[in-house]
Parts: C-alpha cells; structure tokens; sequence
C-alpha cells in the first residue's frame, strides 16, 4: 500500500459505487476497511449505482438538510415539492405532482365499515395499492381483508390469506387498515416527532424527518405501519402521479409508511380510493363535524363497535352491522 | 514512574496507545481477530447499506430482531457495573475498590455496543442527527424511546469520564480528589438503574403488546442484568487474573458469587411469577407466552431455546449457590458463563421476538436472522471487546505502576 490512505479510502468508494459485490473491501484488510468503512457506506447511501448530475446532487443535498414538514413555512414546503418533482424526474424520468394541500377547517375525517355488506372481493386492496404506489416487489398492502367464521369479531381469529372464490357461505369479512386514532400510541412512541395527528384527524408520517426505529410499529396495536425494507418498485406506467408530500409521494428506504385516507384525493374532497372501489357499498367515508354527512347517520343510526377499544386509542374507524 | 520526566495529557493518550501495541504474540492474534471481525462486520453493513433492512430477517410483523436484541440484554451489562460502584465508593470496601475501574470498562464498552446496534437496527441512520436537540426535533418526554437516548448517552458519559479523570491523576502520580468525582459517583449509581429501567418502559409501555405491557419487566431486567454482569466481570477477572501480572483477591471472587447468586434467585423467582401469570389462567394477553414457551400450528422456531435458556439458567444458579466445587474455580466459571448465556437467550431473542408474535391481527412468521444480521453483530461484538481490552489495559498499567 504505497497510496496515500485518502486514496486507498477514494478507490473503496469508487468499487462500492461500481460493483454490485464490493469483495475488495473485505480483502483489503482490516485497517483501510476501518478507515474507508464509513465513507463508502455514506457514499453508498447517498448514491444509487450511476453516477449522478450536479443538478440532482445539489438537489439531493437540500433535501438532506431539510426541516421537519410541520416547522417548515408555505414557501418551504413548496420548494421541497417542487425539488421532489424535479427529482423524480432526474431520477425515474417521470412527471409528477407533489400537493401540501393543508387541512381543509371545520373537517375530521371518519371512517365506518360494514361487516354485513363486505363480501370480501379485495378491490379495495388493489385500489390503495395502485392509488398509494405501494411496493410491488414485497406486496405491501394497507388494507387487510379477514374472513371470520360467524359468532367472532376479531380479526385475529380469521383467516388473512384467503385464496378462494369469496364469498363463502356462513362467512363473513371485516377489514383492517390504520385507524387513524384520535389517542394514536404510534405519535406518542415517535422520537423525533416524525409523525403526528394533522387537524383533520389523519396520522401522517413525514417520510424524510422519520429515522427508520420501528418503534412506532411495535406501538401500533392494529398492524397499521408498514416499513420500506427495501427501495419500493412501481412499474413506471403504474405510477400515480398526482402526489401528496404526505401522502403517496415516492417513499425513501427505510422509513415507515401508512395508510393517509388517500390525503392526496380526500383534501381536494374526492373519497378515498378503498371506498370509491367497493363493489358493495361497506366502505362508508365522511366529516364526523358535518351532522348531515353519511358517516354521522351510521354513527347515530346503526350498531357501530370499535377494534381494541379497551385500549382508549379511540379509533375514527368504526364498524357496524345493517 | 521515573522514566518520564514531563507528564501531561498527551503523553497520557501517547502511553495509552503505546501500552496497547505492545504485547505478547497470543496478545497481538486476539487483536488481529477482534479486527478482521470488525472488517466481517463492515462487509456485511455495506449490505445493509445498499439494499436496506430488507436483507436481514425482519419485516413487518418481526419488526425489531437480533440487532434489538442483543441491545436489551447489553444495557443490562452495562448497568450491572454499578454493583461493582456501589460497594467500592459508596461502602469504600478496599477490594472492590481495585477492580471498580475494570467493571467501569466493562459498562463503557457494552454501552457502545449498545448505541451501534441500535445505529445499525435504524432504516435512515443518516438522519440520526434528527435525534439531536437543537438542530432536530426531540419528542421529549412523550417518547420513551427518546429518553432512552438521554439515559444512554449520559450514562457512557458518567462511565468514561469519572474513570478517566482517576485514572488520569493516577497517571500524573497524584490522589484524585474525591469531592471532584464523588458527586458525578453518585449520580452514575442512580443513573445506572436508570438506564435499565427506561429501557425496560420502553417495552413495557405498549399497550400493544401484552407479552410487554407487563409491570414486572423493569425489575426483572435489573435482576437478570445484576446476574448477567457480574458473571461476566467473574471470567473477565479471572481471565486477567491468570494472564497479567494484576492480582485479584479471592475476596472479591467470592463477594460477586453472591451477588450473583442472589440476583439469578430473584429473577429465577419472578420468571416463575411470570409463568404463573400466563399459564394459570391463559387469556387472550398470554398467546405470546404460549408461542415462546410451547410454539402455535407448528410454528416453534422458539420453542427449544427458551427451554435450553431456562434449565441452563436454572442450573448455573444452583452450582453457584451451592457451589459443589467447594470455590474450585474449574466450577465456578465455567457456571457463570453458562449463566451468562442462558440470561443473553432469554433477554434477547427471548425476549423481543415473541413480543412481536403473533402480530396484533394474529399472524406467526417465524424469525430467523440472517448472515448479513450475524456478521454486523460479529463486528459489533469484535468493537465492543476491542474498546474492552484497550480501556482496561491502560487502566491497570497505570493503577500498577501507581500502586508501587
């Protein structure tokens, strides 16, 4: 090793960067592998495998230093939307839309669904999944569909992997999804206040400010977080480009990611996409402080029960009986 | 003493170093193996650096594995010195006051174990700078997690520098002044407790997960902690004991057998306590007891090792209390070892997966870490004894040559 040790740690990077197998780091032996370890991991985590222009490097860059969601001004939170398009278009080559459409006033968004209607079909579940650009490569899905036997209510007790021509006599179906809870454990558990409870009700997770420590996952009693083990993949034709910063904007690796009431459709007051794809009319979406709204009659009119209530998360998801 | 004339800080770095090249050729292969574990270590992070957590064993319902783990039972090791501080300052008992500063190593080390593995369990360890006040965003004090932080970081704190300021004066020829540290002593015996506590809220805060929500995990884990850690600073005594010139007293070998003896028995007792609870009257809350303990619709990946765990355990705290060997030592380690193993097992893996299992909807998928999950741990552990054996090295160069 006649190479100054700057450059010994330059020609590490460089093989991270290049080579899908990096086994020269682990040959060079212990004392470089110590020195140039951490800068070829840092580079590894800053660059994917090709090199990058200095236009999305500089992009990249404010990204990094960037501010949590909540404390950045409305012209901040317009210049890192229009920096994660630009991205996104250096990046995948595609055009998208990134919205921070605020809390629409005087709106909490509620949720009811109806175990007598639902017969298990799963359009829901593909719907999120197109909607929210979830992960195709693991199959992360928001929504889970249970098929119980009659005389139970938890969902624990039915059978989530189903595979069969629904729906099956003497069965019926509850579904599960994050439940938006007013006393949510997840908000409380972050440490760095990555996610929170917005005006509206809904529990956003800002996906740049999250560190990736689960902990809110293990705090979730409902199975409502799912995490970016890897980088997501979406067909690049399957995108859907109309985004929220909050919502089903591209997802970085490792940081958790939920279900948002599709906060890109439901503050521009369109229905989120699981309830607009119901065939059978179970999926029930509404302003819980407007007294005509449809979620409002359910809740006055029918038998409504909540999951875990015992817990005193206070979910604004409900499920009822016709 | 003699041989240098001007003392200062940094010859002290500069002996310390020194001290620390030099060595006998066995010496010198212990290093060399410690450092190719690191470079394992690093090789395998470089993985998880470019594809993510998803190369280890994780997902979304086993969201916290071996990496977790191995930090729950390490923050017991790291508490458990302060069984060797309290008797030494608090009591001024002369025996544990020579080999305090060996426990205090210990603590440093297994505290920065602690902090890489939970560097390395996080999605965007780039973004740990969020955690700092100031430029982050500090969810204090609603997040127990983030008090975790504190605690930890403040306990390495007390751990280094108290020691290294003794250590220090020693260096210069000098009696440290005890009104100086006594003050911060007592600060790390409180905090030591503290560490082990918060940690244990953090898993017995949720709600979530009743295998956790379970009011008697901080105490158990001090008891496992003050048995686990004391056994290990046994064989690292022995261990110095056998191989340098550094004697330790027969006193202090027996003392800590109590100590241990006394700990295993409380945290034997309150697993018992614990086992009552779960299985009495099963409920809904003790599923995760059953998967642990006898394994759900064929999933029992767990099953033998929570089994091997709680004999062993069992064992190694009846051949201490009873101590067959009449103090043959040939006995005596070879039972704190296995005692340290079999606490390791179950405030481990024992401990965070069947938390998680069944997910909250009831789904099992059965844990395993991989190599990728392995080789990081390797190179953690490989760091962990380096830094180990540095500190303690310089430290009883330095007590010896002060003792003369």
């Amino acid at each position: 090793m006649s190479s100054p040790k700057k450059d010994a740690a330059k020609t590490v990077i460089e093989d991270v960067l290049q080579k899908p197998s990096s086994r020269r780091l682990f040959i060079k032996g212990a004392s470089i592998a110590a020195a140039a370890g951490s800068a070829a991991l840092a580079a590894s985590y800053i660059s994917a495998a090709d090199p990058a222009s200095a236009g999305e490097l500089k992009l990249r860059w404010q990204e990094f230093f960037k501010k949590n969601y909540r404390l950045m001004s409305p012209e901040e939170k317009n210049e890192t939307a229009t920096r994660l398009e630009r991205l996104a278009k250096f990046q995948d080559n595609i055009d998208v839309q990134v919205g921070n459409e605020p809390p629409v006033e005087k709106v909490l968004y509620g949720y009811a669904f109806n175990i007598t209607r639902c017969e298990g079909f799963m359009e829901c579940v593909t719907a999120c999944v197109k909607e929210n650009n979830l992960d195709r490569k693991t199959n992360t899905q928001y929504i889970r569909i249970f098929e119980m036997e009659p005389g139970q209510l938890d969902p624990s007790t039915g059978d989530g992997q189903y595979y069969h021509e629904v729906p099956v006599e003497d069965k019926f179906y509850m579904g599960t999804q994050c439940f938006h809870c007013e006393n949510a454990p997840c908000v409380k558990a972050c440490p760095t206040k990555a996610t929170w409870k917005e005006p509206d009700g809904i529990v956003v997770v800002d996906y740049n400010w999250c560190i990736g420590c689960r902990y809110c996952q293990a705090a979730c009693p409902y199975y409502g977080r799912r995490f970016n083990w890897g980088q997501s993949e979406v067909p690049k034709e399957e995108i859907t480009t109309k985004q929220h910063y909050l919502g089903n904007r591209k997802r970085p690796m490792g940081k958790m990611e939920k279900c948002t009431f599709c906060i890109q459709r439901t503050r521009k007051g369109k229905l989120p996409a699981c309830v607009e794809a119901c065939p059978t009319g179970a999926r029930v979406f509404g302003n819980l402080l407007d007294p005509d709204s449809e979620i409002r009659y359910v809740l006055k009119h029918k038998k409504v029960f909540r999951m875990k209530e015992e817990l005193g998360t206070q979910p604004k998801f409900w499920y009822f009986i016709d | 003493m003699n041989a240098v004339p001007h003392k200062n800080l940094k010859t002290f770095f500069v002996d310390a170093v020194r001290w620390n090249l030099k060595g006998s050729i066995g010496f010198q292969i212990f290093r060399t193996l410690l450092l190719i574990g690191m470079a394992v270590g690093i090789y395998a992070y470089s993985f998880q650096a470019r594809y993510g957590l998803s190369v280890t064993g994780m997902n979304d319902i086993v969201s916290w594995g071996f990496y977790i783990s191995n930090f729950t039972f390490l923050v017991g090791v790291a508490a458990a010195a302060v069984m060797l501080i309290l008797p030494a300052y608090m009591f001024h008992d002369p025996d544990f006051h020579r080999v305090v500063i060996i426990g205090e190593g210990v603590a440093v080390g297994a505290l920065v174990m602690c902090l890489s593995f939970i560097v390395v369990d996080m999605g965007g360890p780039l973004q740990a700078w969020h955690l700092i006040p100031g430029i982050g965003l500090f969810n204090f004090p609603s997040s127990i997690l983030a008090w975790d932080v504190l605690v930890l970081n403040g306990y390495l704190l007390l751990n280094a520098l108290v020691p290294a300021y003794i250590l220090y004066s020693h260096y210069m020829g000098r009696k440290p002044d005890e009104r100086k540290y006594r003050p911060f002593v007592f600060l790390s015996i409180f905090w030591a407790f503290s560490i082990h506590m918060v940690t244990a809220f953090l898993y017995q805060g949720l709600p979530a997960r009743p295998f956790w929500n379970n009011p008697l995990m901080g105490p158990r884990f001090l008891a496992s902690a003050f048995a686990a850690g004391p056994a290990l600073i046994t064989l690292i005594l022995a261990i110095i004991h056998s191989t340098t010139s550094y004697k330790i007293d027969r006193k202090v070998f027996n003392k800590l057998r109590m100590i241990i003896v006394i700990s295993a028995i409380i945290n034997l007792l309150m697993l018992f306590s614990e086992i009552f609870k779960e299985f009495y009257f099963p409920t809904h809350h003790s599923i995760s007891a059953v998967y642990l303990f006898f394994g759900i619709d064929g999933h029992n990946s767990l099953v033998p090792w929570i089994w091997t765990s709680v004999s062993v355990n069992l064992a190694a705290t009846l051949v201490l209390a009873f101590n067959p060997g009449k103090n043959n030592p040939k006995v005596l380690l070879p039972a704190c070892g296995f005692l340290f193993v079999a606490v390791w097992m179950e405030k481990g893996i024992g401990l965070i997966v069947p938390g998680l299992l069944p997910s909250p909807l009831g789904e099992i998928v059965d844990y395993l870490p991989t190599w990728v999950e392995l080789g990081v741990t390797l190179g953690i552990l490989s760091l962990g004894i380096t830094i180990v054996t540095w500190l303690i090295r310089t430290a009883l160069i330095i007590e010896q040559r002060y003792e003369e």
